[in-house]
C-alpha cells in the first residue's frame, strides 16, 4: 500500500492525516514536500497522524526527524499523534521516541501547541 | 522453498521493494513467527537499500544478488552489490547525542537490532552483507557477528 496524506485544520493547528508506507522513495518525498509546503504558506503547528501507517523504514524514519527539524528551524513546532505498534517500537529503539512530541489524543495534541 | 534460492536484480528502487517481499514470502513459508517475519523483511529492505543507493548507487550496468538459504538451524540471506565498498569506520552510531537528529544513517543499525547475525564484508568488488536469523528460539537479537 503506497502512502496517502490529507491536511486538515483544526483550531489552527495543521492534522496531516497519513496511512500506507513511508519508505525510500515516494512515500518520503510525498512526506517532504507535505511538510515544505505547509511552512511556506505558514502554517507552523503541525501534527503527523500516523494512525494508519503500517510500516516505515530508515529513510522514513529519516524523513521524520528532517520534517521535525524543518519545523523546529522555522520556528514552528511539530508533533506526532496515534503511532502504531511497529512505528512506535522503531522510535523505541532508535531513540527517538523522546525526541519527538509524540501523543494519543489529537484534542491534546492540538491544546498542546503553544 | 528450496535450499537455496537466488536472484540477480537491477539497481533500482523496485527491487528494494521486491527484496523485501521475497523475504516477507520466504520468511513467512518457514514458519517464523509474524513479528520476526517484519524483522528480517526490514532486514532485507535495508541491505537492499545499501545495495541499491549506497553501493551500486543506482548504476544499470551493475547488479545485486540476493540470496537465501536455509540451514538446519538459520535462515541466511546475503546481499552482495559491485559498489566501491562500504568504509566501516566511517559509520557514526545513530544512538549518539550528536547523531539523533541525522537524517540518515540508521540502516545497519537496524539489520542488526532486527537480525541475530549480522556481518558485513568491504571488498574492492562490492559489499557482501549477511544476514541470519536463528530458526527455532530468539537468541537474543542485535548480535554482531565479524565484519
Amino acid at each position: 500500500m503506497s502512502m496517502k496524506l490529507s491536511t486538515r485544520q483544526v483550531d489552527g493547528v495543521t492534522i496531516v492525516d497519513c496511512s500506507g508506507r513511508i519508505t525510500l522513495g515516494e512515500g518520503s518525498v510525498m512526506m517532504r514536500d507535505t511538510v515544505r509546503d505547509l511552512l511556506a504558506k505558514g502554517n507552523k503547528k503541525i501534527v503527523l497522524n500516523l494512525g494508519e501507517v503500517n510500516y516505515i523504514d530508515s529513510s522514513g524514519i529519516g524523513e521524520l526527524v528532517s520534517a521535525f527539524t524543518t519545523t523546529k528551524n522555522q520556528g514552528g513546532e511539530l508533533k506526532l499523534l496515534n503511532l502504531t505498534k511497529k512505528v512506535h517500537d522503531l522510535l523505541q529503539i532508535t531513540k527517538l521516541y523522546t525526541v519527538f512530541d509524540v501523543k494519543e489524543d489529537e484534542t491534546a495534541a492540538v491544546k498542546g501547541f503553544k | 522453498m528450496e535450499q537455496t534460492v537466488s536472484y540477480t536484480l537491477d539497481s533500482t528502487l523496485d527491487t528494494v521493494d521486491h527484496a523485501e517481499e521475497k523475504a516477507t514470502r520466504i520468511a513467512t513459508e518457514l514458519g517464523f513467527a509474524e513479528d520476526e517475519v517484519m524483522q528480517i523483511s526490514m532486514a532485507v529492505r535495508e541491505g537492499a537499500v545499501n545495495a541499491v543507493l549506497h553501493g551500486n548507487a543506482y548504476a544499470p550496468d551493475k547488479k545485486v544478488t540476493l540470496a537465501f538459504e536455509r540451514t538446519p538451524e538459520d535462515l541466511v540471506i546475503t546481499i552482495r552489490d559491485q559498489g566501491k565498498g562500504i568504509d566501516l569506520n566511517g559509520i557514526p552510531n545513530p544512538l549518539a547525542p550528536e547523531n539523533l537528529l541525522k537524517t540518515s544513517g540508521r540502516g545497519i543499525f537496524l539489520m542488526r537490532s532486527f537480525m541475530d547475525v549480522v556481518e558485513i564484508r568491504p571488498s574492492q568488488t562490492g559489499t557482501e552483507i549477511k544476514l541470519i536469523k536463528h530458526v527455532h528460539g530468539a537468541s537474543g537479537g542485535g548480535k554482531e557477528g565479524s565484519q
